[in-house]
């Protein structure tokens, strides 16, 4: 491969899919998150009102849920292979605790979840009211559980606990499960997680829901969607002060975890008390060039310590003290994609949130929203959070390089071995494309049925036995 | 008993449950074209499935997730080393999966052709490529004695793993055509029933043949009993779909493929990946796994959950226990 001009080899390439096809994962991801419980308190309304403004919002943004859905799934399954298959000497060393959270997941919250959506999609006249409302409580429920257990696996990687080494065999073996499930990492990356996931969940529904109020003034539905906006948009102010009060507690404790992933936000060389935080940079980042910076004094030693005039530890520091205990190496991950990442996490985030508010206002005191910027603004407003998330996780996966364990691991150490380039390249190429092109589909999909607006529904199925064998089903692929 | 041999019984189990329930998820795929002969048609036959086939699918999840739990070296050489057989298993689930969902979303009868070519693809690979996997990993694979996988692809593709390969895809056929019969009405239940006891004499010979190749490489006497079992399961499950006894027809073929599983785990205890070089490289369900005390954690969770799971999954087969039938298709 020398004649590219740079060595390629199956590390790289089976990192680049490991980024590639997570970060897609976790498109969908957010969506199936907040969307379950929006759509459960929109089907609960109905439920306790019996307003059917409710079950034709239920039922809307249940389909676009699903459209979805189906993808969070298909992609999750190869997250769950793909350890193995690119990250075999990884899975030999964590094994033992990482195993554990990922059968847990599968067993306590992928059944629950995969068996009562089916039983929520197809289940609209077969069940009673109560249970068929249950059934969408219990699909959100498991989902939510779901990243738990996964997410105190990733914080495993990230601040490794409740674990020793194995001296004969090299490997990690678990000694306390309870450490790893209550990894101090893992109890805020949750909430922080969770609240990402709704500002997603929010601003779709909230966009949607803004999009037909501007379009069909006055349609018999127009009361539906001014609520669908408000809701919407009242859950995406909740999540960003959700997200802004655990990121900030996420950044403190990352600080003592990881200094240099926190060194390596700010760019930060050397260690400085008070320590400022720059909104952008235009210059270089490795320090040596710094044409203009727009800085907040003491907002990195708050950020990371809590204390204004707190200490943050700066790169070189870190580097050398890591050398020393862990021996020659580079431990400073690549500054530049930290650095923007963090800010495009924080910026995209808070972006969402402020047309979030314009909207609120724009449709205050009952009035009909008419600014064609607003719309606009609108229906960016979805990409904004998931831009946000992506960029969190690039941050979070990329701020822990070159450890694929924080401390234990390198991450050039985990990829397998008997895997070749030929095999990385062809697996990467062919999720790539497929991805690529399942995702034109899916965003088609989504926007047809958004634009189709909320459905006529017949009234409710009563339970009159005649003639069962005929009537068409509620609900038929 | 041993934790390790527990966990070597629940993967079993994990495995079983997978090809019993989605075997005939693929069955149903891989006859779409067949029985289907119209788009109502083809809906009928796709939403016998519609409510449970990724409940189904979970049960591989829960496999490969227990497989990395309780044995990391097996999960980690098994999916690093069959990794493109793994692969187009992916492929296959991911458009198989989306096309469930997305086929009706539009109507233009090429979108659906599409999606319909999607799911017979997307049943037929990995209703081969499993069968390949598992006659592999019963056969033993070239392994180095720090158990890395030095074969290449072409070691996968011996007769006995592409006979593997047939058997799985044709009993899987036949359990979902069985399947099919048991869930619909009118004519195509007729055709199904039809179709199950035809392709199941084929089946039957396949089978009996893999299962007695599989005892010439690796027995014991458990796997011998299972096997015959298997094989006795099979033939009154056809016997019953001649007379059109679905339901029994459908409870031979489940176990017939629950035995002919067992066959192949019991003919494989106690390893769970032969080396077919260095016997050093062998991997055992001992040196295989992970440590007591991360097995004894995982049993008190499967022990609490898997009933639960079984409980609210048979539940949700009871509930859509009706037949289905063209004039059950909505319009739209
Ligand atoms: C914070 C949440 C989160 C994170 C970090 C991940 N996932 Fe995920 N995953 C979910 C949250 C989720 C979910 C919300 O539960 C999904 C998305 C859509 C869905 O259907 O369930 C899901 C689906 C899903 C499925 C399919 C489940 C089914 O059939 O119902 C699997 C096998 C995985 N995931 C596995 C993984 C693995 C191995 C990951 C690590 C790289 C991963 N996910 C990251
Ligand atoms: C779904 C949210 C996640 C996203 C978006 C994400 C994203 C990323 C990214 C961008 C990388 C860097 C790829 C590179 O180095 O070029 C990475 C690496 C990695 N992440 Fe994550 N990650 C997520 C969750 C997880 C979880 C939950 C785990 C473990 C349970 C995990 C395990 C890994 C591993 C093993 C790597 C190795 C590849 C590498 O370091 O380059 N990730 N991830
Ligand atoms: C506004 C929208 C935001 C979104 C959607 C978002 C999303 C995410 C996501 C998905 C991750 C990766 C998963 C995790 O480690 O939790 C992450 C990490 C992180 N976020 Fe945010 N975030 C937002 C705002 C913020 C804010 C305002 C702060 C700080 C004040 C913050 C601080 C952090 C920190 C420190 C991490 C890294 C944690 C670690 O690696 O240990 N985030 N974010």
């Amino acid at each position: 491969m020398q004649s590219w001009g740079f060595q390629v080899d199956a590390l790289d390439v089976a990192r680049w899919q490991f980024g590639v096809t997570t970060v897609y994962h976790f498109l969908f991801v957010p969506l199936t998150i907040g969307l379950s419980v929006l759509v459960a308190i929109l089907q609960t309304m109905w439920h306790r009102t019996g307003n059917e403004r409710y079950l034709k919002l239920t039922r809307f943004y249940g389909k676009l849920f699903l459209i979805n859905f189906a993808m969070g799934v298909v992609t999750g399954i190869v997250q769950e292979f793909q350890f193995g298959m690119n990250w075999s000497d990884y899975s030999r060393f964590v094994g033992d605790i990482f195993g554990a959270p990922l059968a847990i997941e599968a067993l306590v919250a992928f059944f629950l979840e995969s068996t009562f959506i089916g039983l929520w999609i197809f289940g609209w006249d077969r069940l009673p009211k109560r249970a068929h409302l249950a059934s969408i409580w219990a699909a959100a429920i498991g989902t939510n559980l779901s990243a738990y257990f996964i997410l105190a696996a990733n914080s495993f990687m990230q601040n490794p606990v409740g674990f020793r080494i194995n001296p004969d065999s090299g490997r990690a073996e678990l000694t306390d499960f309870v450490a790893v499930l209550t990894n101090k990492v893992a109890l805020i990356t949750f909430p922080h997680t969770l609240a990402g996931s709704f500002l997603v969940a929010g601003s779709l529904v909230l966009t949607v829901g803004l999009w037909h109020v501007m379009r069909n003034r006055d349609s018999a539905d127009t009361g539906a969607y001014r609520f669908a906006t408000k809701f919407g948009a009242w859950t995406v102010m909740v999540a960003t002060a959700a997200v802004l009060i655990t990121g900030d507690i996420q950044g403190k404790i990352m600080t003592q975890v990881q200094p240099m992933k926190m060194a390596a936000a700010e760019g930060l060389y050397t260690t400085e008390s008070p320590a400022s935080f720059s909104v952008f940079t235009v210059g270089s980042l490795d320090g040596s060039r710094e044409v203009f910076a727009l800085k907040i004094p003491y907002l990195l030693s708050f950020l990371g310590t809590g204390d204004p005039n707190g200490t943050v530890q700066g790169i070189n520091d870190l580097q050398a003290q890591y050398a020393s205990q862990y021996g020659p190496g580079n431990y400073a991950p690549i500054i530049p994609v930290t650095y923007w990442s963090f800010r495009f996490m924080i910026g995209f985030g808070l972006a969402a949130a402020a047309i979030a508010l314009l909207v609120l206002w724009s449709q205050r005191k009952g009035r009909t929203p008419t600014s064609r910027w607003l719309l606009r603004a609108g229906l960016v407003l979805p990409v904004l959070p998931l831009l946000a998330n992506s960029f969190g996780w690039i941050f979070t996966e990329m701020g822990r390089q070159p450890w694929i364990v924080f401390g234990e691991m390198l991450t050039r150490n985990g990829v397998s071995r008997s895997v070749s380039l030929t095999e990385v390249l062809t697996s990467f190429t062919a999720f790539t494309l497929i991805y690529a092109t399942l995702a034109v589909i899916e965003f088609k999909l989504l926007v047809r049925y958004a634009r189709a607006g909320v459905p006529d529904v017949t009234p409710a199925p009563v339970d009159d036995d005649t003639d069962d064998a005929e009537r068409p089903l509620a609900f038929a692929y | 008993m041993e934790l390790t041999t527990i966990w070597f019984l629940l993967v079993a189990v994990l495995f079983t449950g997978y090809f019993i329930l989605e075997g005939f998820d693929f069955g149903v795929g891989m006859l779409l074209p067949v029985l289907g002969r119209d788009d109502r048609q083809r809906r009928v036959l796709i939403n016998t499935i519609g409510p449970v086939w990724d409940g189904n699918e979970v049960w591989l999840i829960t496999a490969g997730g227990a497989m990395f739990a309780a044995f990391p070296e097996w999960y980690a050489t098994l999916f690093s080393g069959f990794y493109l057989p793994l692969l187009l298993i992916l492929l296959a689930l991911i458009v198989r999966g989306v096309a469930f969902e997305y086929r009706h979303k539009r109507p233009e009868a090429s979108w659906k052709r599409r999606w319909d070519t999607a799911i017979f693809v997307g049943s037929l690979v990995p209703a081969i490529l499993w069968g390949v996997a598992f006659a592999n990993i019963l056969r033993g694979v070239p392994l180095s004695a720090d158990h890395e996988y030095v074969g290449g692809l072409v070691d996968l593709l011996n007769p006995y793993a592409l006979l593997g390969g047939v058997t799985t895809a044709a009993l899987f056929l036949t359990h979902g055509a069985v399947f099919i019969a048991l869930k619909t009405t009118g004519e195509i239940r007729e055709r199904a029933g039809a179709l199950a006891v035809k392709l199941g004499v084929g089946t039957a010979v396949v089978a009996v043949a893999f299962l007695a190749w599989t005892l010439t490489i690796r027995a014991s006497a458990a796997a011998v009993v299972l096997a015959v079992g298997a094989a006795l399961a099979l033939v009154a499950g056809l016997a019953a779909a001649r007379v059109r006894r679905e339901g029994w027809a459908f409870t031979g073929t489940a176990v017939a493929i629950a035995l002919a599983v067992a066959t192949l785990f019991a003919a494989l205890f106690p390893n769970v990946l032969p080396s077919t070089l260095d016997a050093a490289g062998t991997l055992t369900a001992s040196n295989a796994s992970s440590t007591p005390y991360t097995l004894k954690i995982m049993t008190w969770v499967a022990v609490v959950f898997t009933p639960i799971v079984l409980a609210y999954q048979g539940w949700t087969y009871w509930v859509f226990r009706r037949r289905i039938g063209v004039q059950n298709i909505p319009q739209h």
